[in-house]
């Protein structure tokens, strides 16, 4: 694997940040990743973020849950056979509320699975971000570049407003 | 207003607290160790001490179940419904009703159990493969309060949690103490990278569409416990609408008398203004006119009906030994809420505060009203009940649920972010394109 090393531009706007990593991605200088305190449109299009697939796991989680909600009352009336209140056993206007809430539970936990996965936590080992003033009031652009290109991310990163460039 | 100064006005509420927490907290945690005391007297002796009396075999504990669970679907209303409507205002105040909406379904959960004879069989109510070779009986609605309740809890605590992690992680970056390692772990290596963020918002809004037609079933199936039944005063198809609207009322209710002192003790004025407090107090006396007509349809269904017994409860309710109770609610909910359409009053936060209160006491009388003296009027003459007398061991453990909701709430407001950092943060400009003096949004 190529030798590389790691830039941080830290700025003080999603603006200006997302134009420090467009600037990087469009000299193709290295690989981006920006840090934010809050979710920023601006950022979401100069990386290209995409649409999430966590939809996908919540759909597929409900899916599973109103399937789950019919089927389990349905075997456990034929597994034990007791009539009720002269009610058929299988009675489907009740098993629909089993079936509702439990759409909503495994689509939640379908969604949450698959962030906690797609988002890479939990992660609790070495330090989670490069600087802590992520979380307060400071956007990051950290490039992961080849030691040759690292002068010109450092200007590039300078040029695009950054109030410090580190590495 | 900056980023920096959210964080720092935010974060400042967790600082070591003051003699007045301590004290409030040593009030509220003894209520609940008398709530636990009377819970284990009860387990030891029966649930005779409860003063069930036939055919009053509901009564205080069910109306504390209904009560808080009722308190619980505010949160989740402000929360995911006003999400939906993107409600900005709903940002200063989500996070204290969301977080009281997982304790008062915590504190909801355990009367049912309270209420068994034998508590240490709840168990039994869950469906497994078991050596008694029975399974539970998916018809009753006592099985999808199961459904429902454990699902409510558990989809709003991910809602809360997946909200609080980005601010628990700010937490984790500036609060140097004893609890940085627990913030650490509980923020979970959240590094706000644009992959978590693109993630994270879209689950949020998943959650909310979920939690959304939820917080409907959940009040609906609980009050499918009653109208299932024949009991007349209970059977009744509005049921599932006037319950999840009298939820709401007491909810935001109950969100004001929270926090209105929460504001003031941890000085967070400019974050929770007085806006907010008349948002909520409108909302306050919508759901109060709902309400209202729902108790007047019940009336008139009763009289429309023809049917001697149904009409015979309702004249009972208003006019029989429970009357004092029945007006009182009455008064609580739909007579003295009118005031809100003052604004002089809606803006007035001590009126508010008390009247929030009247409204906590009214929506609580109103379920023990709807229990009680229904049951104690039913079809038969001879079995007509004189008046429930609830025992101390009820009153205490009543008071014992006030206790723990209150101990977990003030828990929760000293060890994590009241106000959300993140959605405080995303209402204004971004630090460097904002003018510092417009940079705080009037209030939409």
């Amino acid at each position: 694997m190529a030798e590389t090393t790691e830039i941080l531009g830290i700025f003080d706007g999603g603006a200006k940040a997302a134009a420090g990593a467009r600037a990087i991605l469009d000299d193709g200088l290295g690989e981006v990743v920006a840090y934010s305190p809050v979710p920023d449109h601006a950022l979401d299009q100069a990386l290209h973020v995409t649409i999430s697939p966590v939809r996908l796991f919540v759909l597929i989680g409900g899916l599973l849950g109103c399937a789950t909600g019919f089927i389990f009352p349905i075997y456990t009336v034929l597994d034990w056979p007791l009539i009720t209140g002269g009610k058929p056993l299988i009675s489907i206007p009740p098993f629909v509320v089993i079936a509702f809430e439990l759409t909503i539970l495994f689509g939640a936990i379908g969604g949450m699975a698959s962030f906690l996965w797609m988002a890479g936590v939990p992660r609790l080992t070495g330090s989670p971000a490069p600087d802590d003033r992520f979380t307060n009031d400071k956007m990051g652009i950290n490039v992961t570049c080849r030691p040759a290109d690292a002068d010109a991310v450092r200007t590039s990163l300078a040029r695009c407003g950054a109030e410090e460039v580190k590495g | 207003m900056s980023f920096a100064k959210i964080n720092d006005d935010i974060l400042r509420t967790l600082r070591a607290p003051g003699p007045a927490w301590y004290a409030g907290i040593a009030l509220v945690m003894s209520f609940a160790l008398v709530g636990l005391y009377a819970f284990l007297y009860q387990a030891r002796t029966g649930l005779g001490v409860a003063g069930y009396q036939h055919p009053i075999l509901w009564a205080v504990y069910i109306t504390d179940f209904v009560f808080w669970v009722g308190i619980a679907h505010s949160g989740t209303l402000i929360s995911a419904v006003l999400f939906q409507f993107r409600a900005r205002w709903r940002t200063a105040v989500a996070r204290a009703a969301e977080a009281m909406t997982v304790f008062a379904v915590m504190t909801a959960g355990l009367f049912p159990i309270i209420h068994l004879g034998r508590p240490w069989f709840f168990y039994w109510l869950i469906p497994y493969p078991n050596e008694r070779q029975l399974w539970v009986n998916f018809r009753s609605p006592l099985v999808w309060d199961l459904f429902a309740i454990t699902t409510y809890l558990t989809v709003s605590a991910m809602f809360l949690y997946l909200g609080l992690m980005p601010d628990i992680a700010a937490a984790r970056d500036r609060v140097k103490d004893w609890r940085q390692p627990i913030y650490k772990a509980l923020a979970l290596g959240w590094r706000g990278t644009s992959r978590q963020w693109q993630h994270h918002t879209a689950l949020y809004g998943f959650f909310a569409a979920l939690a959304t037609p939820l917080v409907i079933s959940v009040h609906s199936v609980v009050s499918w416990d009653f109208a299932m039944a024949i009991l007349p005063g209970w059977h009744s198809t509005i049921f599932a609408p006037y319950f999840v609207a009298g939820a709401i009322f007491s909810g935001v209710a109950m969100v004001i008398t929270l926090l209105l002192p929460m504001r003031r003790i941890f000085k967070l004025e400019s974050y929770i203004t007085v806006h907010h407090f008349e948002n909520l107090a409108k909302l306050m006396l919508t759901t109060s006119l709902i309400v209202g007509y729902a108790y007047m349809v019940e009336f008139f269904v009763a009289w429309y009906s023809g049917n001697v017994f149904e009409q015979g409860t309702f004249y009972d309710r208003m006019f029989g030994q429970y009357w004092g109770l029945s007006w009182t609610m009455f008064t609580c909910n739909v007579i003295l809420p009118l005031l809100l359409f003052f604004k002089a009053f809606r803006t007035n936060l001590k009126a508010l505060f008390v009247l929030s209160i009247f409204v906590n006491i009214g929506m609580w009388l109103e379920r023990y009203v709807i229990i009680v003296s229904s049951l104690s009027h039913d079809f038969d003459p001879a079995n007509w009940a004189g008046l429930y007398q609830p025992t101390w061991v009820e009153g205490a453990i009543t008071l014992g649920s006030f206790g723990l909701f209150f101990t977990l709430f003030l828990l929760f407001i000293k060890n994590f972010p009241a106000v959300s950092i993140t959605e405080m943060k995303e209402t204004m400009d971004q630090p460097s394109e904002a003018d510092p003096a417009t940079s705080w949004p009037e209030p939409v």
